[in-house]
């Protein structure tokens, strides 16, 4: 993985310095609170229902075992032990004293790590494949690309004071597990025609309250004038993004307004004028790099799948919870965070440790973290896969449901989040209630339900096979539900399917949907190719047919 | 009371006047709002003293462009602390249209934005009074940089080893 330099510690530390700085100026009263919030935004300091909330940046998701004990440790000293991994693969405390700040962005940067851009209007946290480097049919490793993006973006004087938060996911592989397509920026490794790789770009994706679709802004970008395309793609909308009004400021409203056509004819014109003046990533620079993120020390061994006639509950976790491998012998290995006891994406100090220990006993001492709100040991020998099991299973992270209806992705919601019109964590905990025989959630395969206790749609409702969506109906908690929303390369949005619910109706809710699928599918047919194929009605008129007992 | 403001690390006196401040000596040097400036060149041009633009966040500096010549000063007025515009407007002056004289942040300035606006050529400031003795800390918030800049004496050293400016 990448290690800072002198430059970077430096960086870190001096931000540090610069946090501590205004934190005293606002509590002596030198800076107002809306001129310190513009300042403590763009440190990922939120002030929340019940005291602020720190986000934490986890560059494209890649942690040390030595950062995730400084992570548990942060939990432990400042928080109340436990916080929670997010869709853009960044962790979120939400219980730190806003005097400790300035101490826990000290003890990150002991680690390499701060909390820069990962709120407010600037380019933020760079997401990417969690599968990274692993996957067997990835073009190339997206991590190289994210990293030098990253230090591009970091401290970006030009765009620190963007119209509205901006965010860009890179993949390398023909699977999109990153929701690219619901980015500000999608940057994709792609090859062109003369052979070559170099990128895709699309622009104007994004949720919230007008979730869209990204574009194709350039089909094929050679990859040295990455850096360049991209400072056109935030100059123009830097200049021509809508500053009147926060719900029409993001990117995707200019993209739409514009038009895809004369959106990339003004990027394509002003990248003209600055290619050859402005950053160019020579090869020296790449290789250089990619030294960074070379394989680790695999061992020659036999691609042997672990004795599959050991017991049922591990055989399911291992069918479940590992992901092919590009080198023989090894699985990716999900610790699932999505215990039906535990809100969605939330691991205590103690499992952090753990899972810490097991990635330098497992897996070269790394660990990653999903946009799917899980953790990842991606390089663990399929022999050790048994054990290593027994262990996840003994400390509730072995939930064996990657993939599976109750893998939720959910918002922190009205529990935290001073945004929410509604709970999310209650709401997981109902379906998980719901839906506790694995025969029935395997027999319905790979379906997924995104949650967001509001329209700023930090769980994606938008593209949840399922979607659900908390709403405030007159002081009440109610539930709109979308289906046939995608996250990946076919990427797509969910309809509604009909007036929202309470919030003790949407397990029921759910049930009647998944009847029809059960009933209506073919053979193979995943829950949502059956919603593309019949459409929102059959699903619909099953839901509203008879009264839902509230 | 004469404006005090910080140029070129320096906390000077402003010689400069806008119009909206009242007649100024024949001959010392004005600002001019873009609108005024468009509305009647000649008027401004027959004083015969230097002159200085005042752009808002919104005018495109391409519009300023045919007549860039015609100012030793450039002013981009931030609205709020969240305006950003003008960090593009000083760059592409700085850069594309290769203004050499002084570009000025008005509005709301304040120092800890004054870092990001000196490397993005900004070279001098208008920050209210509280702001202005301490204002020169900004500069060194930070001692290096990822992106090549054109920021006017800033000690900063850039990092070569990612991005090479071409």
């Amino acid at each position: 993985m990448y290690r800072y330099d002198l430059t970077d510690r430096t960086l870190v530390q001096e931000r540090v310095a610069q946090f501590r700085d205004q934190t005293r100026r606002f509590l002596a009263g030198d800076l107002s609170e809306d001129e310190f919030r513009h300042l403590r935004l763009r440190n990922g300091l939120y002030i929340q229902r019940h005291a602020p909330m720190l986000r934490v940046a986890i560059p494209y998701g890649l942690l040390s075992s030595t950062q995730l004990r400084t992570l548990a440790g942060i939990a432990r000293r400042y928080d109340r032990g436990y916080g929670h991994f997010t869709t853009r693969q960044n962790i979120q405390y939400n219980w730190p004293k806003l005097e400790t700040v300035p101490d826990i962005l000290a003890d990150l940067a002991e680690v390499e790590m701060h909390a820069i851009q990962t709120s407010g209007n600037c380019i933020r946290n760079i997401t990417s494949d969690h599968l990274a480097g692993v996957t067997p049919n990835e073009l190339e490793d997206p991590r190289p690309w994210c990293e030098i993006i990253r230090q591009w973006s970091s401290f970006h004087p030009e765009f620190t004071y963007l119209p509205r938060k901006f965010k860009i996911a890179v993949t390398g592989a023909p699977q999109d597990r990153a929701a690219s397509l619901v980015h500000d920026v999608g940057v994709h490794i792609v090859r062109g025609s003369n052979g070559d790789l170099g990128f895709e770009i699309l622009a104007g994706g994004g949720l919230g309250r007008t979730p869209i679709i990204g574009q194709v802004v350039r089909e094929f970008l050679p990859r040295e004038h990455l850096l360049t395309y991209l400072e056109a793609i935030l100059r123009v909308y830097n200049l021509e993004g809508r500053r009147d009004n926060l719900t029409k400021a993001r990117i995707k409203i200019l993209v739409r307004s514009l038009g895809i056509e004369e959106f990339t004819r003004r990027v394509e014109a002003e990248w003209e004028l600055l290619r050859d003046f402005g950053p160019r990533v020579d090869d020296a620079q790449i290789a250089r790099m990619r030294g960074f993120f070379n394989p680790p020390a695999y061992l020659k061994l036999p691609n042997c799948e672990p004795d599959l006639g050991k017991e049922t509950a591990f055989r399911a976790w291992y069918r479940y919870n590992t992901a092919a491998h590009k080198v023989p012998g090894y699985r990716a290995v999900f610790v699932s965070l999505k215990k039906p006891d535990m809100p969605p994406g939330d691991a205590t100090d103690g499992q952090m440790e753990l899972i810490a220990d097991l990635a330098d006993r497992y897996s070269f001492g790394e660990v990653r973290v999903t946009h799917t709100q899980n953790l990842l040991l991606a390089d663990v020998e399929q022999r050790k896969a048994y054990e290593l099991w027994q262990t996840l299973a003994g400390a509730g992270l072995a939930t064996p449901n990657i993939g599976t209806l109750t893998d939720m992705i959910c918002c922190p919601g009205l529990d935290f989040c001073s945004l929410a019109n509604a709970g999310s964590i209650d709401v997981a905990k109902l379906i998980n209630e719901r839906f506790d025989d694995y025969d029935y959630i395997y027999d319905l395969g790979e379906i997924d339900v995104k949650m967001s206790g509001c329209m700023n749609a930090c769980g994606h409702h938008h593209v949840g096979n399922i979607g659900i969506l908390g709403v405030d109906k007159g002081g009440e908690e109610w539930y709109q539900i979308t289906i046939g929303g995608a996250a990946g390369a076919d990427a797509s949005l969910g309809s509604v399917i009909g007036p929202s619910v309470a919030k003790t109706q949407v397990p029921e809710t759910i049930a009647r949907l998944l009847d029809v699928y059960v009933e209506e599918r073919q053979p193979e047919e995943r829950f949502l190719d059956t919603v593309r194929r019949l459409g929102v009605k059959p699903f619909k008129e099953r839901v509203y047919a008879a009264p839902i007992a509230a | 009371m004469p404006r005090r403001l910080l140029r070129d690390r320096q906390i000077v006196i402003d010689e400069w006047r806008y119009v909206a401040e009242g007649a100024a000596d024949a001959g010392a040097p004005l600002i001019v709002s873009f609108d005024q400036w468009q509305m009647e060149p000649d008027t401004w041009i027959a004083r015969g003293c230097p002159l200085g633009v005042v752009l808002s966040a919104a005018h495109k500096i391409e519009q300023l462009a045919p007549d860039l010549a015609r100012f030793a000063l450039i002013a981009a007025e931030f609205s709020g602390p969240g305006e950003g515009r003008g960090y593009s407007q000083a760059r592409l002056l700085r850069e594309r249209w290769n203004f050499k004289g002084e570009l000025r942040a008005t509005g709301y300035v304040r120092r800890d934005q004054l870092f990001f606006m000196a490397r993005c050529g900004f070279n001098s400031f208008e920050l209210p009074e509280a702001d202005l003795e301490d204002a020169h800390k900004a500069f060194s918030t930070f001692s290096a940089a990822y992106q090549p800049s054109n920021d006017l004496g800033l000690a900063v050293k850039l990092r070569r080893d990612i991005t090479a400016s071409a």
